[in-house]
């Protein structure tokens, strides 16, 4: 194994990656290992909100759900973070303070990145000068099929330059690179040019987070760690809105990376319904009674 | 040459608008009384009922906000397509013991039953809605609503007629419904969902499955989501059950105990109100 400069995979085989998708998938978790895999999803949760939509009062809405997930189980975890557009961070800022739970926001034009690199640029420093410790960033797909692979490269070093001390996820919003390929591709660039984390999409394409594409994207981080020894975090986004899929996740994840990513700090998702589901599961494996969306929060 | 290969029926559930067979593989062998025919039903897991619970609720706004007249044409059109299909319920009927007279008269009494529920589907709301008087600048009023997803249990000796007269007035009030089929008697049932299937019935709204009420009887009782529970036998522990479990989100428990389902008094506008409740509306007017 040499250090350095990593190498490039572009030879994905696509019905061995649906094969082994399906073989983890089928692996049934049961009990005590249930509920731990339960709270460890949701305490992996990116509980996001990024519509035009979004109000003041939504963000503070979503932050006191995130730090008050069923008051009824006091020892639930807490999310990880709150995902919100750069006008919210000083409202999620200010609403979690005290809490430990992260404040994530998205930046360089999100979701379509079609803006001059300054924009972008300019855009991450606002948000992390408002506070955010997490930014996540789109790459440019339309450069990337285009073939400029350095400029996207470049562009990504740039924001993680930018970034200072907050963490930077890279969204390569999986659902426009069509192919696997590009997916493996685009996985290696944004991890040599400086992400913490990869993330699958920005939740406006579809089709969003696909098993399969998760499983490209963690055995490039796995490549990554045996090439250089850093450990790069994951985050399927868009599309993970039930506690089973989330659990299977977990199960790919560690069967490809080990016990390590196992954790917030590697990995994480991005959604907005799936906490209620995983509380619902969570308390219908301490009643034994099926669960009604009537007695949760309102996402 | 020789005669043709037999080719039988998978026997499968009715969820969501689709067959699936159960999720957990299980099922139960079910043979006629002369053993001519053997046939593997789904024995429906506890997960099975919960799909069928969450496809019931997705159905439900659908539903309960058709106009009640175009309810009624569909419950006119399941009748029509049940009276296309007489010849197969009647070789099941006969199959699982029903003499051939009996089967007959079963099936034109289930046909009927269900153009009966079509008609009452515009009718009831006014008969059972109401003016109050009150004393303040209020014009208030009272009516029907659907009570909203519905698990029953169907009667256990009557396996198409008593199967329908549960169903059509659940369904005609704008509810959705999970029913568990006859479990001595399960045949009917499933190629009553064909029937179902082809009715222009949206997905989701009726439910069907097959297994072991005494396994399934606990989950369809204590479930949060479901909002009434309809148990049709006369066995006190079970009852004592369903209203107990009923209490955990206050739904609504019905028990229809054994009995006959062709008499008259087995259809009626006040079935349908079983499953309904009361919303009081107070609209301000000026004194």
């Amino acid at each position: 194994m040499q250090s350095g400069t990593p190498t490039y995979t572009r030879n994905i085989d696509q019905v061995n990656a649906q094969e082994r998708v399906t073989k983890l998938f089928s692996r049934s978790i049961k009990k005590e290992s249930k509920i731990v895999a339960l709270n460890t999803v949701l305490s992996m949760i990116d509980l996001t909100t990024l519509e035009g939509k979004d109000s003041q009062g939504k963000v503070k809405q979503l932050c006191y759900k995130a730090a008050h997930l069923h008051d009824q189980f006091s020892n639930l975890p807490n999310v990880a973070a709150i995902c919100v557009y750069p006008p919210m961070v000083p409202v999620a800022k200010k609403a979690l303070n005290g809490t430990g739970i992260n404040v994530a926001s998205v930046a360089t034009a999100f979701p379509s990145g079609m803006t001059s690199l300054d924009t972008k640029l300019e855009e991450v420093k606002t948000v992390v000068a408002a506070g955010a410790d997490e930014v996540d960033m789109v790459i440019s797909r339309g450069k990337f099929l285009q073939g400029e692979y350095d400029w996207v490269s470049d562009e990504i070093a740039k924001v993680k330059e930018a970034c200072g001390e907050a963490h930077l996820k890279v969204i390569l919003e999986s659902g426009e690179l069509v192919t696997l390929d590009n997916v493996r591709l685009a996985s290696d660039l944004a991890m040599a040019a400086g992400a913490d984390f990869i993330k699958t999409s920005t939740g406006k394409v579809s089709p969003a987070a696909t098993p399969s594409v998760v499983l490209i994207m963690l055995e490039a981080i796995r490549d990554f760690y045996k090439q250089t020894g850093k450990k790069i975090g994951m985050k399927p986004a868009g599309g993970v809105s039930k506690a089973k899929l989330a659990v299977q996740y977990l199960v790919m994840v560690r069967e490809t990376l080990g016990q390590d990513w196992l954790s917030p700090d590697l990995f994480r998702f991005g959604a907005s319904s799936l906490a209620n589901d995983v509380i619902m599961q969570i308390v219908k494996q301490s009643t034994g009674v099926y669960q009604s969306t009537n007695y949760f929060s309102i996402d | 040459m020789n005669k043709r290969i037999n080719i039988q029926k998978t026997y499968k559930l009715y969820i969501d608008g689709k067959f699936p067979r159960t999720e957990s593989a299980r099922y139960i062998k079910w043979q006629d009384s002369k053993e001519t025919t053997l046939v593997n039903v789904c024995r429906s897991s506890r997960k099975d009922f919960r799909n069928a619970v969450v496809a019931a609720r997705n159905a439900v706004n659908g539903w309960s906000s058709r106009t009640a007249y175009n309810r009624g044409q569909i419950l006119y059109r399941i009748a029509e397509i049940l009276e296309g299909r007489r010849e197969q319920f009647m070789a099941e009927l006969t199959l699982q013991g029903s003499a051939k007279k009996q089967a007959e008269k079963e099936i034109d009494q289930s046909v009927d039953r269900l153009i009966y529920y079509s008609g009452w589907a515009d009718k009831y709301i006014q008969i059972f809605s109401r003016v109050n008087p009150v004393a303040m600048p209020y014009f208030n009023f009272s009516y029907p609503e659907a009570t909203g997803v519905v698990a029953a249990t169907a009667p256990e000796e009557s396996s198409l007629l008593g199967l329908v007269s549960i169903i059509a007035p659940i369904i005609v009030g704008g509810n959705t419904l999970v029913i568990l089929a006859s479990e001595s008697r399960p045949l009917c049932s499933i190629t009553f969902a064909e029937v179902l299937h082809t009715s222009d019935v949206p997905g989701g709204v009726m439910n069907i499955l097959t297994g072991y009420r005494s396994e399934l009887l606990e989950h369809f009782s204590s479930h949060m989501d479901v909002n009434a529970i309809l148990y049709c036998g006369s066995d006190p522990e079970e009852i004592r059950l369903v209203e107990s479990n009923s209490a955990l989100n206050v739904k609504r428990p019905v028990v229809y105990p054994d009995q006959d389902w062709s008499k008259e008094k087995a259809q009626g506008p006040y079935h349908i109100m079983k499953t309904q409740e009361i919303k009081t509306i107070w609209h301000p007017i000026g004194v």
